[in-house]
């Protein structure tokens, strides 16, 4: 009677959870790299470890405080030592703790083992999204959260992979060591993909690095974990693991996208080209503090619409975009962005939101980078 | 040698006229008053962070953006932090240790009056400037209470407001904790030798130490900072030859030290609470002790452990790991010793001992947590997740905030001489205990899954859980409303408590009257 009751109590339970429609997790997300698996099996451990330890003490407390009641008739034994015991349970803790730390320090050698690497990425963090560059193969790109905003501010239906979705993915081939070096432009960040076992973080000025291997094949999401101002929640991690071949394919089909972008950058562009390339990049680089709508967020972020250098000289417009300004969150885009984009950016700048400055052509910028 | 009830009112004659009022409060040097004065602040600090803490939980109830922008959001989970550490915790313990210590060592006040009054005075200009910095363009510190550069060098002027008040909340306890030692070194009733010393007073006095030894600390690094930002110096810019990093080792070589002084008092009162309510005397009291010192001597030497994903040498991985685990044995120690006190008792469940047995019970998994985040290839999971706000708010509200509650049950009758209404006391209890494990414990499972701390808005997959915890939440904070009205109750009247409303109380404060005369111990007691 009463386990048919359980069972019925654990149906219904069971079909709550179904019809709010995400799954409950309770653990770790499947591991797919060798790092991930070990964390994911000493998690259990420890846990089962805990768990038995809990249930040992606090099945004797709840014991105690069931029968040993005054309202009982329990008398008090007013006992209050015992070597013994105590020797005891200090010893055995301890044993259990030598235990546990054994496969740990097996882990932590395994996990700062960062030699021999089949390829190596560099990784920036910026205010906020993230900046992949292979090494060994001069390929070099941002990448920039794609849900769009309308769905944040609750104006459009939420997609399944929301806040978890990036314009360009990080791709690395499936089975392969690669290494990571992880710094970061402005402010601490950290890079983490929970299925591959991988934190870490990305601080100014100086270079960590940490490795992975993936085991198959598939789409791995992560965030930063480092709280790095108002768009921390904002800047997602998508690895793409392919096989060798398609990651291959991928790496050259990048790599004379780039070639070709670097060729279009000296030409002239036709005001409407610049417009529209320039939203694009605005969107993605620089609404996040200056808003969508240029107004900015006052006390934090200055207005563009109406500001005296949007409106002002070409020059001081341009020289603050490409040199940022330092000790502020201001960042500098020389590295980030190519002459085109930064043309584009900063005559979209100059045409919205009621400003009214001449546009800006790439080779104005490429003379002012020297 | 217990003191009639009635002379409680009684003013020593060579006082004169004391004053009244307002007067009375800015000018009182008296420890029971400059008590309650810390009580009180804690309370007006307590609904601040608390009202935070709801906002918070409004906006993660579902995905998107509804309530606060994360401009926002950020500077109310930086208050929230910072307010419920330095605003609440802290001084409810140091109002507890006005209170109870020379009551319990049998001494007529603090070592130093006057300056206790000033150490509480401070306290009300800091919170004015940690909160009123909310009001100026661009808003209050929001870079986490941990106030990692350089994301604290960007921010404004609120930055260097709280880098102030934090100087100020420093200045404060270190007066404060030199009272306390300076009170319990020497103004011990005669007999009492260290080791007849009550527990509470033990960790209090440990307590005290570890304060002196860390707030300098903090208070230097956050003057780097402060320089750092104002005056072009580069200690934590690697621009100009100086590291980020070393922040965050001198931030955590204060602050693992503070995350003990926020819980040894906790061990305190709860090594107080469960004698009396098993009517047997503390198990262990010896060990208790030595396990007490032990962990305030590893505190110093685990800081690393918030810093595993930074990035270090693997041999200092390694020790941190190594010293953070050790840490689990002296804590072992303490549960262990709580478990068999109760063990053959006479049990009551009086609401302060309920909360006790919670603590013991609620404390525990907030320990385990911590050892599962010692294992550093774990901790490179759950680091800066949810599984981490889970893991500390077992230990701080479960933990600290449930022993407080235990103290407040168990002392109120003492202050206020008016026994506490268990009826609204037990329901509180309850209301309480469920709803705060249905807001934290599904804080695990997001930090499992990946959920990020101090993001204003989540993926998808972490929809439910949130919505679970902040459903616990908000019936969380409204039960705290019962508290309000038990204390409230217990001041202005109720049953009479007498000297010593417990059957099996034992120390030299309920030889007094309750409440119990000015100067509270006039001629030192005797200790048989
Ligand atoms: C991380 C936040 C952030 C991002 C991203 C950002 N800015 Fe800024 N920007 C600032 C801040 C802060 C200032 C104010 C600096 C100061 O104190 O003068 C500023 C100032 C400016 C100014 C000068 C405005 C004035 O009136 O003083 C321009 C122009 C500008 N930014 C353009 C851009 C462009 C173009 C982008 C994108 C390519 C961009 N910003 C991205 C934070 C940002
Ligand atoms: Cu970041």
């Amino acid at each position: 009677m009463t386990c048919a009751r359980a069972c019925a109590v654990a149906v219904a339970l069971f079909a709550l959870s179904d019809r709010s429609g995400a799954e409950y997790r309770f653990n770790l997300p499947a591991p797919q790299s060798s790092v991930a698996h070990t964390a994911y099996d000493l998690h259990i451990i420890v846990l089962w470890v805990c768990l038995a330890i809990f249930a040992l003490v606090f099945g004797a407390m709840f014991y105690s405080l069931l029968r040993h009641r005054k309202s009982l008739g329990h008398a008090a034994h007013p006992f209050h030592e015992s070597t013994t015991v105590e020797v005891i349970w200090t010893t055995v803790p301890f044993l259990i703790l030598v235990g546990l730390a054994w496969p740990a320090t097996k882990a932590v050698l395994a996990q700062k083992d960062t030699g021999n690497p089949d390829l190596t990425i560099k990784i920036t963090g910026h205010q906020w999204k993230w900046e992949y560059e292979y090494l060994q193969e001069g390929v070099r790109f941002l990448s920039v959260l794609a849900t769009p905003s309308e769905q944040i501010g609750d104006r459009m239906e939420k997609g399944e992979h929301y806040l978890l979705e990036v314009d360009e993915p990080l791709v690395v081939p499936v089975g392969r060591k690669v290494r990571l070096l992880l710094t970061a432009a402005d402010v601490i960040h950290s890079w983490w993909v929970p299925a591959l076992g991988v934190k870490q973080d990305a601080i100014p000025g100086f270079i960590r690095d940490t490795w992975f291997r993936a085991d198959a094949p598939g789409t791995y999401r992560g965030q930063c974990a480092e709280l790095c101002g108002r768009g921390h929640a904002f800047m997602p991690i998508v690895v793409e693991v392919k096989p060798e071949a398609e990651y291959r394919a991928w790496l050259a089909a990048r790599k004379s996208d780039q070639a070709a972008k670097a060729a279009e950058s000296g030409r002239a562009f036709a005001p409407a080209e610049l417009l529209a390339l320039g939203e694009k990049i605005f969107t993605a680089n620089c609404a996040a503090c200056h808003q969508a709508n240029g107004r900015g967020i006052p006390g934090l972020f200055p207005a563009l619409a109406g500001s005296a250098i949007v409106n002002g000289p070409p020059q001081a417009h341009v020289g603050r975009v490409l040199q940022g300004k330092p000790g502020t969150a201001m960042p500098a885009f020389a590295a980030q962005l190519d002459d085109a984009e930064i043309a584009a950016v900063v005559s979209y700048e100059r045409q919205s939101w009621g400003n009214h400055a001449e546009p800006v052509q790439p080779a104005l910028v490429k003379n002012q980078r020297q | 040698m217990a003191i009639d009830g009635s002379s409680a009112i009684l003013e020593p004659a060579h006082h004169g006229a004391l004053p009244g009022g307002t007067w009375r409060w800015l000018t009182t040097t008296n420890h029971k008053d400059i008590g309650t004065l810390y009580l009180c602040f804690a309370a007006v600090m307590f609904l601040t962070g608390g009202l935070m803490a709801m906002t918070i939980r409004a906006e993660l109830f579902q995905p998107g953006l509804q309530f606060v922008q994360p401009e926002l959001f950020n500077q109310l989970t930086t208050l929230h932090g910072l307010i419920m550490i330095f605003g609440v915790i802290m001084p409810t313990f140091t109002g507890f240790a006005n209170w109870q210590i020379p009551l319990m060592i049998g001494a007529p006040d603090m070592a130093f009056p006057r300056m206790n009054n000033w150490s509480f005075w401070l306290l009300p200009v800091a919170a004015a400037l940690l909160i009123g910095s909310m009001f100026l363009p661009g808003g209050a510190v929001a870079g986490g209470w941990t106030l990692y550069p350089p994301l604290s060098i960007q921010g404004g002027i609120s930055y260097d407001m709280t880098i102030f008040a934090l100087h100020i909340m420093g200045a404060s306890s270190i007066m404060g904790a030199i009272n306390i030692i300076t009170t319990i070194l020497n103004m011990r009733a005669p007999g009492m030798t260290p080791m007849r010393m009550p527990m509470f007073v033990w960790t209090w006095l440990i307590t005290a130490f570890l304060l002196i030894a860390v707030m300098p600390v903090l208070a230097g690094t956050i003057t780097m900072l402060l320089t750092d930002r104002n005056f072009g110096t580069h200690f934590f810019s690697a621009a100009g030859g100086g590291d980020p990093v070393m922040f965050q080792h001198l931030f955590w070589f204060f602050g693992h030290p503070e995350v003990y002084i926020l819980i040894l008092p906790a061990f305190g009162i709860v090594s107080t609470v469960i004698p009396t309510f098993a009517r047997k005397p503390l198990f262990g009291y010896r060990s208790m002790v030595y396990a007490t010192a032990s962990i305030a001597i590893l505190s110093f030497i685990v800081w690393g452990h918030h810093m595993f994903t930074v990035g270090m040498p693997v041999a200092a991985q390694l020790f941190f790991m190594y010293a953070t685990m050790l840490i689990a044995v002296p804590t072992g120690v303490k549960v262990f010793n709580w478990v068999a006190t109760m063990w053959r008792g006479s049990l009551t469940f009086e609401t302060a001992m309920l909360f006790a047995v919670a603590f013991v019970c609620l404390f525990t998994i907030g320990g385990f947590s911590g050892l599962v985040l010692a294992m550093v290839p774990v901790d490179t999971q759950l680091q800066d997740t949810y599984y981490v706000v889970a893991h500390f708010h077992y230990v701080l509200v479960t933990g600290a905030l449930f022993a407080i509650y235990a103290g407040l049950y168990y002392w109120l009758p003492k202050w206020t001489g008016h026994r506490v209404d268990e009826n609204w006391g037990r329901w509180h209890f309850w209301l309480s205990a469920v709803s705060v494990n249905v807001l934290f414990f599904p804080m695990h499972f997001l930090g499992l899954a990946g959920m990020p701390r101090r993001i204003p808005d989540y993926a998808l997959q972490f929809a439910d859980f949130n919505r679970i915890a902040s459903i616990g939440g908000f019936v969380f904070g409204a039960s705290q409303i019962l508290l309000l009205i038990v204390i409230v109750k217990c001041v202005r009247g109720g049953e009479p408590a007498g000297n010593c409303p417990y059957e099996g109380a034992v120390g030299l404060e309920w030889t007094l009257s309750s409440p119990p005369p000015y100067h509270s111990f006039a001629t030192p007691p005797e200790l048989e």
